[in-house]
């Protein structure tokens, strides 16, 4: 595998009032190009720390990540952002919104061509329909995808999405799902999405890297899923290796990392402490 | 129970008023309450004014005030007739002139008649305008300069705390003395009590800009900046195209403060600078003290605040026509 995207002894420390918080410590990923990479763990680990340490958002204390062969060390168009609530600029239309990114990133570009790629990034995402319409008139899901296509048409290296569907239900997420890997097959981006979906995870990914808990978080293990592409999630549902590699996610997440106690046990451990009382 | 009778019952309960009938009541009814607030008000105030005796003569009630504002107007066409007549005369007389003489440059000087109320209020709402205009100019970029850079505002923060409550009381003679002292012209293009008067109410409406749009331009969401951040865009693109935008609401609801406290100061400026506007007006009806003075004070009252009104609605209206957060109710 060739290096594409190298995280080295990544570490990083916020300051807070109570001394310097250490959220993450060696953390060592190396990516080749156009891997679908998930990040999974529990909320608050690191993950979005990771995402915009690449992003270039935050500076790592210890380590870094390099691209190309190319120290990250500010955002660029080259890392695309996909974020978590979609932050499109409510003043202006879906269209106006890639065009945006289109008028800074594409500047070799003339006019008919910027217009050309604007509507086609549009359509990869299956909203030319409502293109000129204002993100406060469109659902969630549509945002999102005005998000991707935002951050599709700066032709990044790499792909960078934090939780793109986590705000979105069941059925809006799945077909987002289907079409990003239908944009990945077709455009061959390296993608890093945070989850917290352990299907959609083992359905998009080709690894799915685990935190552990923080403070300190670091990658806990790194699960390959070698299922055939183009996935379909309804043949895959009671698929043998599919469903192996969401019971290894599960159990890193539910027994390796677990992170509160089931409510059952605290709540007969409660009520063996309440009894002597009663009694 | 008879059942019919039970049936008539819930039918008449149930009485389908026709759509545009009901449309009509509600309207009447939105009506009515401010109707009733206004019979009261003008009620209470003729017998208030009954009862108080000025050194001017009794306080003037509705209708000796409506009558004075028929008075301001007749004496407001005459005027108008005579400034026509003496353009007429001189236009006459110039024509004449050119006639027996081809090498005569006719010359026309202005009218000079005392101004009347309505050319006061336009006087008024000139000297607003660019009073405003000085305050927002200043106020919109140093607030987005205090939004976006924390030791910016760390900065003139202290600033604007200390400015801030200041009266335009306080300010007018300094305002006097430095445009006397730095506007030295032979031929002026604008008069000093007009100057004055235009950079006090600035002093003053200066603030709620400036203080609007930085909160405003503080508050943006982080995403935002971080999109603008991941694209690279300069600052100058920053500010052009995240900034102001997403701030626009917050600096229009400054703008619109501003601009009722500078209708507010004007006429004080006005009253002192002697500015030909509304304050000066005010001014001289107590200053000249005759029987009819209070009432056309009062007439003068009513119009400042009619006009304080229309301004805000004014502002309302742009505020609604450029603010992109149309869930946000703006009254
Ligand atoms: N700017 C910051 N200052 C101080 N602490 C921070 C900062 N950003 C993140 N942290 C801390 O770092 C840890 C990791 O945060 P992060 O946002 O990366 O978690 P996450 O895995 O993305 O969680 P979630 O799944 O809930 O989004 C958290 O404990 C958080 O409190
Ligand atoms: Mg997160």
């Amino acid at each position: 595998m060739r290096k594409h995207l190298e995280l080295t002894q990544v570490g990083i420390e916020f300051p807070t009032p109570k001394g310097p918080f250490v959220a993450l410590q060696d953390v060592n990923l190396t990516i080749g190009k156009g891997e679908f990479i998930s990040l999974i763990g529990h909320s608050g680990c690191g993950k979005s720390t990771v995402l915009n340490i690449v992003a270039g958002l935050y500076q790592a204390t210890t380590g870094g990540a390099i691209l190309e062969g190319k120290e990250v060390n500010e955002p660029g168009p080259e890392r695309a952002v996909v974020f978590q609530n979609h932050s499109l600029l409510p003043w202006l239309t879906a269209y106006q919104n890639v065009e945006l990114a289109v008028k800074q990133t594409c500047k070799h570009m003339d006019k008919a061509q910027k217009h050309e790629w604007i509507l086609h990034n549009l359509e990869l995402v299956h909203m030319t329909h409502a293109k000129d319409k204002l993100p406060g008139e469109i659902s969630g899901g549509m945002k999102q995808r005005v998000g991707i296509a935002r951050a599709l048409s700066m032709e990044p290296q790499v792909l960078l999405m934090d939780e793109p569907f986590g705000a979105l239900d069941a059925l809006t997420r799945a077909h987002l799902q289907d079409s990003l890997m239908e944009i990945h097959a077709e455009l061959g981006n390296t993608v890093i999405m945070i989850t917290h979906d352990v299907d959609e995870a083992v359905l998009l990914s080709d690894r799915i890297v685990m935190m552990t808990n923080g403070p300190e978080a670091t990658i806990g293990e790194i699960l390959d899923i070698s299922l055939e592409r183009p996935r379909n999630r309804i043949e895959l549902a009671d698929d043998k290796q599919y469903n192996h590699y969401r019971h290894e996610v599960l159990s890193f997440l539910y027994e390796k990392q677990r992170k509160v106690e089931p409510v059952a046990v605290k709540k007969s451990q409660q009520q063996a402490a309440a009894k002597p009382d009663a009694a | 129970m008879n059942r019919t009778a039970a049936l008539q019952k819930v039918t008449f309960l149930k009485l389908p008023a026709p759509l545009a009938n009901s449309a009509w009541l509600a309207a009447l009814r939105s009506a009515m309450l401010p109707l009733i607030g206004l019979t009261l008000f003008l009620v209470f105030w003729n017998i208030a004014a009954k009862n108080i005796d000025t050194s001017l003569g009794q306080f003037p009630g509705p209708v000796q005030v409506y009558q004075q504002s028929v008075n301001l107007w007749q004496e407001h066409q005459a005027e108008q007739q005579k400034a026509e007549a003496f353009y007429e005369r001189q236009e006459e007389r110039n024509a004449r002139r050119v006639a027996a003489d081809p090498d005569y440059q006719p010359k026309i000087r202005p009218y000079t008649g005392a101004p009347t109320f309505f050319e006061q209020i336009w006087t008024s709402l000139y000297t607003v305008s660019v009073g405003f205009f000085i305050a927002s100019l200043v106020a919109v970029p140093v607030g987005i300069l205090c939004g976006l850079s924390k030791s910016a505002y760390a900065a003139i923060n202290p600033l604007i705390q200390l400015f801030k409550p200041v009266s335009p009381l306080a300010w007018l003679p300094l305002v006097t003395m430095v445009v006397s002292a730095v506007y030295v012209s032979d031929d002026p293009l604008f008069s000093k009590s007009f100057l004055t008067s235009a950079f006090t109410v600035a002093l003053c409406c200066l603030w709620p800009t400036l203080i609007n749009t930085a909160v405003g331009v503080s508050g943006i969401p982080g995403d935002l900046v971080n999109v603008s951040k991941v694209l690279r865009l300069n600052a100058l693109s920053h500010v052009v195209k995240i900034v102001l935008p997403a701030s626009i609401p917050m600096i229009f609801t400054g703008l619109r403060l501003s601009l009722g406290i500078g209708w507010m100061v004007l006429i004080a400026a006005e009253m002192l600078a002697q500015n030909p506007g509304l304050g000066k007006f005010v001014w001289d009806e107590f200053q000249n003290g005759s029987s009819d003075s209070l009432a056309r004070i009062m007439v003068a009252v009513l119009v400042i605040g009619a006009i304080g009104f229309f301004l805000d609605r004014l502002m309302l209206m742009l505020q609604r026509k450029v603010s992109w957060d149309k869930s946000i109710n703006l009254r």
